[in-house]
Order: structure tokens, then C-alpha cells, then sequence
């Protein structure tokens, strides 16, 4: 049996520059809507996550820009947007 | 103000093959790309078949930085605890011009962009379109990083999620159930030890999918394929099955509850993952194709929801080149004619329905609903797995006989379920 690689280990080798802002966000209010907590088990990365106050929390660090949180959860819930140009994840074998 | 005959948004397949083809024929061609370069964005699940695509770029294949060809061709049923793989051999997978490459596509996009720029395409990355220009409801162009940039026509090549044709008003965001994400590992291997595992020779490559038990029954499946120095090791399920499905598993732990079984582990044993990427994939098929043109604007590749999904093959590069090429050739025709509009540029829909494009989605039309179907990815890999484990078993006392084992898992009531699927697979 392999190791089982953590999933921070693993967008870690992930080459990523720094955008100067999110570029997905939650819609203020939304925080504690349904549609919101799909991501948590969609998102590859993992980003998503509920806290104690039952409000979903996004981290973008580690985002690969897949669009599946933009299918299962909306525009309605997120401001959704590709990171300014030159910035995010910058796949090398893709 | 600039102006360009045309603006390609999005330097992926189908952006490059309408700057390679429009270039060539003279035009000025800017391609807008947000990353670094051609492919930083990209993801592939592996593997791209080059004869529907070969006549349309007769140049372009013979230096093309694909990975091995692929000799090998496998499926496995996997249930929860035993597995039957099918694999499948042929001589003419053996000989040129090979039918299918496994690629990855950061250095595949970006040596096709350097063909591009050969052919005099102009190639700005680190490049995000915010918005699209409109003027009496004609696309005029695009701004992008503040400026704004005109041309005759926008060719939106931009993705899955396309926003591009969003902002042009040509589409709404994309129905869930019309999407699968797929996510993968690039983990590298000695050369040797690939054709070793794989029982390949030099150049050759294994091609193989996995059905059941690693999407936990969900729609979907696992895929493996074989490059140069590495393997590209991944999961595709559909988004809505994701959501909603039963047992919930977040899809991380999809993938890596895959490479833990033993089917898998050996063959990525001492491989380094080296890369971890996901990408959303179009899977609605026909039914689900939208707008291909507007009014200064043509929509190709995953922008368009060109790729398919029919269980034994998951394609989608050849129609992004190809869809590529033909809104090219639909700009040449609409520059002959000076007419730029919707009606002007209609003449792409007709090139792609004449194309091997469209006539595969129309012959396609029922697979994603006949793959809907949540036994193909549950009950039918139990039920094999569970006869071959009785038909395999040599048990202490005596064995009994094979006809009687067989049939015991096929009674009337999944005799009738069996042939009420074959009835709707023959749709395919």
C-alpha cells in the first residue's frame, strides 16, 4: 500500500503565484446557505469548509480554478472570477 | 485603440488551432491568454485521437511533443473488493499513423502556441479578458488588463465555463447536470519500469478506465494513462452525482482511496506525484450544446460544451482543434463577404454540422442519458466481481457446477433489468 499523500502535501507541488485579491468570494449573507455547502464536497482542493458558527469558509490558497464550485453552488452564493491575469495556478504538465 | 482581424480569448486547443489556421492565411491575430503561457491552465485527463484532426493540420502532427502512442487499451470493472479488467490488443493500434497519443498538455499547448506565433499569430499571456465590448448589440471586442483591444470578431475559446460568451450574452452559467469534474495526479516513473508494469515497448503507451467502486457507484469513473516519464492517474464524476449521491465522499478522498487499491498501488509504486490538477468537463452531449455564434462572435471547444462522454471513450481535444479550425475557415468566408455579423458568421454551425464534429454528438445524442443509468457504476461491477470470485473459488469440499453458479446471479428479475439496459445501450 502507497502512502496516502495529505491533500495540503499535494497542492504543494502545485506551482501557484499570489493574486492580490480572492478571486472567488462568498456573497456577504450567503455564508450559511445550502446551496454553499455543496463546495465542501465537490471542491478538489478541499477549500471549503463549515465552522463552528455553521458558516462555510473558503480558502482560496491552493485553488486550481476548476469551475465546480461555480456549477454546484452558483452565482448566486459566489462571486466567482478567474485570478487577474499572470496569477493562480500555473500548471507545468497540465 | 487597436484593432486585429480577429481576437482568439483563450490559448488552449481550440483558441490555437483558429490562430494557427487564421495566421497562416495572412491575418493579424491576437490570442489572449490569463496564464503564464499556453496550458498553464489546461488539464487533460491524458490521451487525444489524431485521424478526425489529422487532414486539418497535415503539419502539425509529425513534431508534436505527444507521449507514447497508445498500444493498450483497458477497462475494469471495479467492485468493492475484486476487480475484471478487460484489456484489449491490436495490430493496427501498433502501426502509423497512430490513432491515439497520450499528451499533457502543458507542453503540448505551449509548443502549439509557438506554432501559432510561427505562422504570425500574436500571443499576449498573463492576460484575463474582464470584459466584452459591445455596440448595438455587436461584439467589438474585449478589454483586457484595461485596455480594450477591437476586432472584426471574438473567437471565444475560453473554457468550459466560458465566461466570455456569458458577458456576450450567448449563455447562461452551465447546468449542473451537464458537467463532470475530473481531477488527477502526474506521477513520474522510470521509463523502464512503465513498459515493464504496463508490458509496453519503447513509444508504446496503455490507455486504461475503471468503472464502480471508484466513484463509490456514482456516475463516473477513474482513468489511467501512460506518458514518456510519468502517469497520469485520475477520477472523472459528474458534479451533480458529487453533490447529491450516496455515500456523500468529498472528492478528494475519491482519488485517494483509488490509489490505494491494489489493482493500483503496484502500478504507482515508487512513482512521485509531481503534479495535482482538476478541471471542470463538459459531458452534456447534444442535448446540452448551446449558441455557436452571435454577432461578432463564435464560441469553440468547451466554451461550446464540444467534448463527449461514451463510456468506452471520453474525447474532447479533437473537437476543440477541430472546432477551432472551422470557425477559422467561417471567418474566412465572413471576411470574403465583409459581413460579420450573426448571419454573416451562421456559416460555422453549418461547417461544424457537415464536420465529423457534429455528426458524433447527433450520433451520440442518447449516451448520456443511457450512462445515467447508476447501475453501470454499482450493481454491474458487484455482480461480475461476485461470479468470477464463484466461478475462480476452489472451495475445500467439492466445487459446484459452472452453469448453476452462473445462473444463480442471474435470475428472472435481473435477466429482465439486463436486457431493459442492453434495449437502451444499443442507443448508443
Amino acid at each position: 500500500m502507497s502512502e496516502i499523500m495529505g491533500l495540503k502535501a499535494k497542492l504543494g507541488l502545485d506551482v501557484f503565484k499570489h493574486d492580490s485579491e480572492p478571486h472567488i468570494l462568498i456573497k456577504p449573507g450567503m455564508e450559511k446557505d445550502p446551496r454553499l455547502k455543496k463546495a465542501i464536497l465537490v471542491c478538489p482542493a478541499g477549500l471549503y469548509s463549515e465552522n463552528a458558527q455553521g458558516e462555510v469558509e473558503l480558502t482560496i490558497d491552493g485553488c486550481l480554478e476548476c469551475g465546480t464550485c461555480r456549477l454546484a453552488c452558483g452565482t448566486g452564493v459566489l462571486d466567482w472570477n478567474y485570478p487577474f491575469g499572470g496569477t493562480g495556478v500555473q500548471f507545468r504538465f497540465g | 485603440m487597436e484593432k486585429f482581424d480577429t481576437i482568439v480569448v483563450g490559448a488552449g486547443l481550440a483558441g490555437l488551432a483558429a490562430a494557427y489556421t487564421l495566421a497562416a492565411q495572412g491575418l493579424e491575430v491576437l490570442v489572449i491568454e490569463k496564464g503564464d503561457y499556453p496550458g498553464a491552465k489546461n488539464v487533460t485527463g491524458g490521451r487525444i485521437y489524431v485521424n478526425p484532426v489529422r487532414e486539418y493540420f497535415p503539419d502539425l502532427w509529425a513534431k508534436a511533443p505527444l507521449e507514447r502512442f497508445i498500444a493498450k487499451e483497458g477497462v475494469t470493472m471495479m467492485a468493492g473488493e475484486r476487480s475484471l479488467s478487460v484489456n484489449y490488443c491490436g495490430e493496427e493500434l501498433r502501426q502509423e499513423p497512430y490513432q491515439s497519443y497520450s499528451i499533457l498538455r502543458g507542453k503540448f499547448d505551449r509548443w502549439l502556441g509557438k506554432q501559432a506565433e510561427r505562422k504570425g499569430a500574436m500571443l499576449v499571456t498573463k492576460s484575463r479578458v474582464d470584459e466584452v465590448m459591445l455596440e448595438d448589440g455587436k461584439v467589438t471586442g474585449v478589454r483586457a488588463a484595461g485596455d480594450e483591444l477591437h476586432a472584426d470578431v471574438v473567437i471565444a475559446c475560453d473554457g468550459v465555463l466560458s465566461l466570455v460568451a456569458e458577458k456576450a450574452g450567448l449563455r447562461s452559467p452551465g447546468k449542473v447536470k451537464d458537467h463532470a469534474v475530473g481531477f488527477k495526479e502526474v506521477i513520474e516513473l522510470d521509463p523502464a519500469l512503465i513498459e515493464n508494469r504496463f508490458g509496453l515497448e519503447d513509444q508504446e503507451g496503455a490507455a486504461h478506465l475503471f468503472m464502480g467502486e471508484v466513484t463509490r457507484g456514482k456516475f463516473g469513473g477513474g482513468f489511467l494513462y501512460t506518458n514518456k516519464d510519468s502517469l497520469s492517474l485520475g477520477v472523472v464524476v459528474g458534479i451533480h452525482d458529487l453533490m447529491e449521491g450516496l455515500p456523500a465522499v468529498p472528492a478528494p478522498q475519491l482519488l485517494d482511496d483509488f490509489k490505494q487499491r491494489p489493482e493500483i498501488a503496484r502500478l504507482i509504486k515508487d512513482g512521485n506525484v509531481v503534479e495535482y490538477s482538476a478541471h471542470v468537463i463538459p459531458e452534456g452531449g447534444y442535448r446540452a450544446l448551446g449558441k455557436f455564434f452571435g454577432n461578432g462572435i463564435l464560441i469553440a471547444g468547451d466554451a461550446a460544451g464540444l467534448a463527449m462522454n461514451i463510456g468506452v471513450t471520453v474525447r474532447g481535444m479533437e473537437y476543440a482543434l477541430a472546432s477551432g479550425y472551422l470557425a477559422a475557415q467561417a471567418v474566412l468566408k465572413a471576411r470574403e463577404r465583409e459581413d460579420f455579423s450573426a448571419q454573416g458568421l451562421s456559416i460555422y454551425e453549418k461547417l461544424l454540422q457537415e464536420s465529423f464534429v457534429l455528426k458524433d454528438f447527433a450520433n451520440f445524442k442518447d449516451a448520456p442519458a443511457v450512462l445515467e443509468n447508476p447501475r453501470f457504476f454499482g450493481h454491474y461491477p458487484e455482480l461480475v466481481g461476485n461470479m468470477m470470485r464463484d466461478v475462480y473459488s476452489v472451495p475445500a469440499g467439492s466445487k459446484d457446477r459452472l452453469y448453476p453458479t452462473i445462473k444463480s446471479y442471474l435470475g428472472f428479475r435481473e435477466m429482465w433489468a439486463m436486457v431493459g439496459d442492453a434495449r437502451k445501450v444499443m442507443k448508443i
